[in-house]
């Protein structure tokens, strides 16, 4: 799965451990997230999406779908 | 928002050093009971079996500790946990299965020991989770 967390991370001037504390996640968390190394569950989508202020879906990308 | 965070990180830590104090204790317990006998109260049944309580009692601390640490995890870290002690644990039945057999048609020299299938579940572990964060890292 795709995701644009890197890119909204550098909009907001935000470091990977600023987002992990924010989303209650360790920082390697949000790395492997960011590398599409690990998915996470919908809840923590939802409070990355909440904490972005954006949907699910204009973070998360399904690369099955295309 | 930032107290709640704050919150987050002080239970996990908090959860951490439990986990390592209770551990710790149980450890200790343990060589109490091991060389206590011989070096200590001179094989007194009471005395052991006093000692093996407290042992008891402190490893079901330990199991809990550690339940409570794993539930403070996040997510990543939990799947972590997992694989590593779902290959510990296949490991120790196979491993251990295997070792035993040796034993018992005396392939072994020497008689297999509970203490080894225990060092090779908590190397299999810490394997597992050395392994597990390079995938993830």
């Amino acid at each position: 799965m795709k995701n644009r967390i890197k890119v909204l991370r550098a909009e907001q001037d935000m470091t990977q451990a600023q987002l992990a504390t924010a989303v209650e996640v360790s920082r390697q968390t949000i790395n492997a997230i960011e590398k599409g190394k690990f998915d996470p569950s919908l809840p923590l989508a939802f409070r990355i999406a909440r904490l972005f202020e954006l949907s699910i879906e204009d973070i998360f990308q399904d690369e099955e779908a295309g | 928002m930032n107290t709640q965070n704050d919150k987050w990180s002080a239970l996990t830590r908090k959860n951490t050093k439990h986990l390592a104090y209770w551990t710790a204790a149980w450890v200790l317990t343990m060589a109490v009971v091991a060389f206590g006998p011989k070096f200590v109260w001179n094989f007194n049944a009471t005395v052991s079996v006093l000692f093996i309580v407290i042992n008891t009692v402190i490893g079901a601390g330990m199991i809990l500790a550690n339940k409570r640490y794993l539930n403070g995890l996040d997510e990543m870290q939990r799947k972590l946990s997992l694989e590593a002690m779902a290959i510990a644990l296949g490991v120790g039945v196979v491993g251990g299965l295997t070792y035993s057999m040796l034993d018992m048609t005396d392939i072994l020299s020497y008689d297999a020991e509970i203490s080894h299938l225990v060092i090779l579940i908590s190397v299999t572990y810490l394997i597992g989770i050395i392994i597990g964060n390079i995938r993830y890292k």
